[in-house]
């Protein structure tokens, strides 16, 4: 065991933990006076406090004293049975870390078969599975829903998940690569560079790219820094591009809002969106593999409805 | 010149603090219970969030409630069984405005997000060290009032106040180390899990000696005063004294079960709080037993209603702590709803009551009157108050049992069978009882604020109470 820094720690901690134990058992002793007989009055102490304040001087009762001598008893057999005593291990063995490596490994084995029949499938057709679907959606609740919803419709900066846009591809290994490994979604800060006048322009030709209402003369005053700042993420014509997650602005999907103040926050101020990896959100849970394969079939399986 | 009169000044500044602290604190917390149900209300203004107010609430009700009312009573108690005036009288004037001014700042401070981070210790650093200073002043004149007593034996009730006093101080100031890297934002001393265990033993004996040893201090004044019976065994309070205040500095590590600390740290947290259970209620016994003899009071006396309901549930949360922190308990009822409950039977039940109670002692004699303005109002206010309790911890044994088990329901599959989301739709029904529960008691706390103004109004101030000149044996 490596809690200790020398050799001297675990057994002071021992020794004072027993005569700690032992002492107060002393001293409980020590304190216990007879039991008053029948009908014996219990000795008024003579001494006054604040005219009236007395104490009477009753015996310890009796299954007070029990109840504390039985605690004591407990604690000791505890500390054989358990580690407490410095580096003594107990006579059980136990260890916390024992019990939580015996419980994965339960688990494995449980849970073992009900995942290895669906690593042989591939993700379009788990998707069509009810038994995988089930799992995939109660996995999703757990892991997924806190962003993207309950529904998976996502929220401001959380995208929907069903509505067939997808900002890295939706195809089956694309959605299981993004689950697994996680995204960064970065859009630079283009406030400074581009000026408080040139971002509002930027935003009025972003907002004319899908036809939302715009300014048109900004709009023109923008196009030219639209193409010279923004359009290597999100190509000449505004559609984006998966490989980098820039998001397509020719469509009707926001997912940091539309609005032109929205807008013009992004373009100022960047956005950083982050989707963290599965695989390590996962960590060393059993059929970890078998999981985000059946949360990528589930995701899938989202957009494939109407 | 010997001192003729007691100081009740400082008394008295207090024990109208503790009242005006004591709505504010619950008025916070029933803002964070409705907002547990609607996350909107505070219509999304940073420091009205959840995550400020909710060290406002709990700074507000230990710190500003429950010392206020510390003081107040440990000041009125040091003097009159000592049958002494208060010693250094300037530094207890300090006392006052210093704490005051600590929790007007933590007031400011918290709900702009400055935050050491340290639940229950969340004052930056500036703060810290105002907290020391009053603490130093605190120290000095309760034990300068100790020394230069009458009486030839130190009253019960100063024994647990003395406890209080030095390992409040202990505590504050191993936990608060810190480095400061500016005015408003230091880092601890402490790094991972040797800082989480600085913190909770600095948190549970928070617990242990400012909300426990200290009320029980309080009690064993106003419990045989109110009563009029003599305290049921000398004996029983030397022993329960000792064990209590010895066995509680082990008890911390209940709090980190199933953590990063060595599993020899996590049993000996479990066995020790174990042991702290008859500890804990032989005073809960040494209370309610000197009351042999003078039960049918209970029957018409709100006062010793309060006092008494306040031991029953204080017997009842310190069965329960221990029974939380056996490990296989533990791993159901932590991080869930139901530590909630126990924090508050402890804070609502045990130190609100009994505070309460000792206010209605306390403030009619510091300003010359029999009693209350309104004894009907007291009644109410007990009724009320114990509803209340009730309908809290009942409302979050209940919704924390069912969270535990819904976290830890799987299907056949190895997948949860319950979502974040679902478990705390099921919370939503508990939330509502829970607001309820809080709004009757904070209720009873504006019928009292009412009460005292009417005996405030009534009375006069009275700064002339005699020290009587006969010593007792």
């Amino acid at each position: 065991m490596s809690d200790f820094t020398s050799g001297f720690w675990p057994i002071y901690i021992s020794l004072i933990t027993l005569v700690s134990i032992v002492g107060t058992w002393i001293f409980l002793k020590m304190q216990t006076t007879r039991k008053l007989a029948p009908g014996e009055k219990p000795e008024l102490i003579e001494h006054t406090w604040d005219e009236d304040l007395q104490d009477l001087n009753n015996p310890l009762p009796r299954w007070w004293l029990g109840l504390f001598y039985s605690t004591l008893v407990f604690a000791l057999v505890y500390l054989a049975l358990w580690p407490g005593l410095g580096n003594y291990a107990g006579l059980l063995g136990w260890t916390s870390k024992g019990e939580y490596e015996a419980e994965v490994k339960a688990a494995e084995a449980k849970f073992q078969p009900v995942y290895a029949g669906f690593m042989k499938q591939d993700i379009a057709s788990l998707a069509a599975n009810p038994e995988a679907h089930a799992i995939g959606r109660n996995l999703f609740l757990t892991y997924c829903s806190q962003c993207h919803g309950s529904d998976a419709a996502g929220a401001a900066g959380f995208p929907n998940l069903t509505d067939h846009d997808w900002l890295y591809g939706g195809d089956p290994d694309t959605i299981k690569a993004t689950i697994t490994d996680g995204r960064n979604g970065v859009m630079p800060a283009m406030g400074e560079a581009l000026g408080s006048d040139g971002t509002k322009q930027v935003a009025n030709y972003v907002l004319s790219l899908s036809g939302r209402p715009h300014d048109l003369a900004l709009a023109e005053a923008g196009k030219q820094k639209f193409a010279d700042n923004c359009a290597a993420c999100h190509m000449p014509d505004g559609t984006g591009m998966a490989a980098l997650g820039a998001p397509n602005l020719t469509d009707k999907v926001w997912l940091y809002g539309g609005s032109e103040a929205a807008i013009i926050e992004t373009i100022a101020k960047g956005r950083n969106g982050v989707m963290p990896a599965a695989a390590q959100t996962l960590g060393t849970t059993s059929n970890r593999d078998a999981k985000l394969h059946l949360l990528a079939a589930y995701v899938y399986g989202l957009s494939q409805k109407q | 010149m010997e001192a003729t009169t007691y100081n009740y000044k400082v008394v008295r500044q207090f024990a109208i603090m503790t009242v005006v602290w004591g709505i504010v604190g619950m008025l916070v917390g029933l803002i964070l219970a409705a907002q547990l149900i609607w996350p909107d209300l505070t219509f999304g203004i940073e420091w009205l969030s959840y995550g400020r107010l909710r060290p406002l609430h709990t700074n507000a009700v230990i710190f500003a409630f429950g010392g206020s009312g510390l003081f107040a009573v440990s000041y009125y108690i040091v003097q009159r069984t000592c049958q002494t005036r208060l010693w250094a009288e300037p530094l207890a004037a300090f006392t006052f405005w210093g704490w005051t001014a600590v929790i007007v700042l933590a007031a400011i401070t918290l709900p702009m997000g400055y935050t050491s981070s340290k639940e229950y210790a969340e004052l930056e650093w500036p703060i810290d060290i105002l907290i020391t200073l009053v603490w130093v002043a605190y120290a000095l004149v309760f034990f300068g009032t100790i020394v230069k007593r009458k009486t030839k034996h130190i009253y019960v009730s100063n024994w647990f106040f003395g406890a209080y006093i030095l390992t409040i101080a202990l505590l504050h100031l191993v936990n608060s180390a810190e480095l400061p890297v500016s005015l408003t934002k230091s880092y601890s001393a402490y790094a991972g899990v040797q800082d989480a265990m600085v913190q909770w033993w600095y948190g549970h004996n928070a617990v242990g000696f400012f909300l426990t040893t200290a009320f029980l201090g309080m009690m064993y004044y106003f419990i045989p005063k109110q009563a009029g019976r003599p305290i049921y065994s000398y004996r029983l309070s030397i022993v329960h004294f000792w064990s209590l205040n010895f066995i509680y500095m082990w008890a911390g590590p209940h709090h980190l079960q199933y953590t990063a600390l060595p599993d020899w740290a996590q049993s000996l947290g479990m066995v020790f709080s174990l042991m702290l259970l008859a500890p804990s209620w032989g005073g809960m016994m040494n209370g309610i037993m000197t009351l042999s003899g003078a039960w049918y009071k209970l029957r018409t006396d709100p006062i010793l209603k309060f006092l008494v309901t306040a031991l029953s549930f204080y017997g009842m949360s310190t069965f329960e702590g221990p029974m939380m922190s056996i490990k296989t308990v533990n791993a159901l009822s932590h991080y869930t709803e139901w530590t909630i409950g126990h924090v508050h039977s402890g804070a609502l039940g045990w130190v609100a009551m009994i505070t309460i109670g000792s206010m209605y002692y306390l403030i009619p004699r510091l300003f010359g009157r029999e009693s209350m303005y309104s004894t009907k109002l007291i009644e109410w206010h007990f009724w009320l108050s114990t509803i209340g309790v009730v309908l809290y911890i009942a409302s979050m044994w209940i919704a924390g049992v069912a969270q535990g088990l819904m976290w830890r329901a799987a299907n056949a599959d190895g997948t949860l069978t319950y979502s974040f989301a679902q478990v705390l739709n099921t919370m939503y029904p508990f939330y509502g009882i829970r607001l309820l529960g809080g709004a009757l008691f904070f209720g009873g706390m504006l019928m009292m604020a009412w009460n005292v103004f009417k005996t405030v109004a009534q009375g006069r101030v009275v700064n002339d109470a005699p020290i009587p000149q006969a010593v007792h044996a």
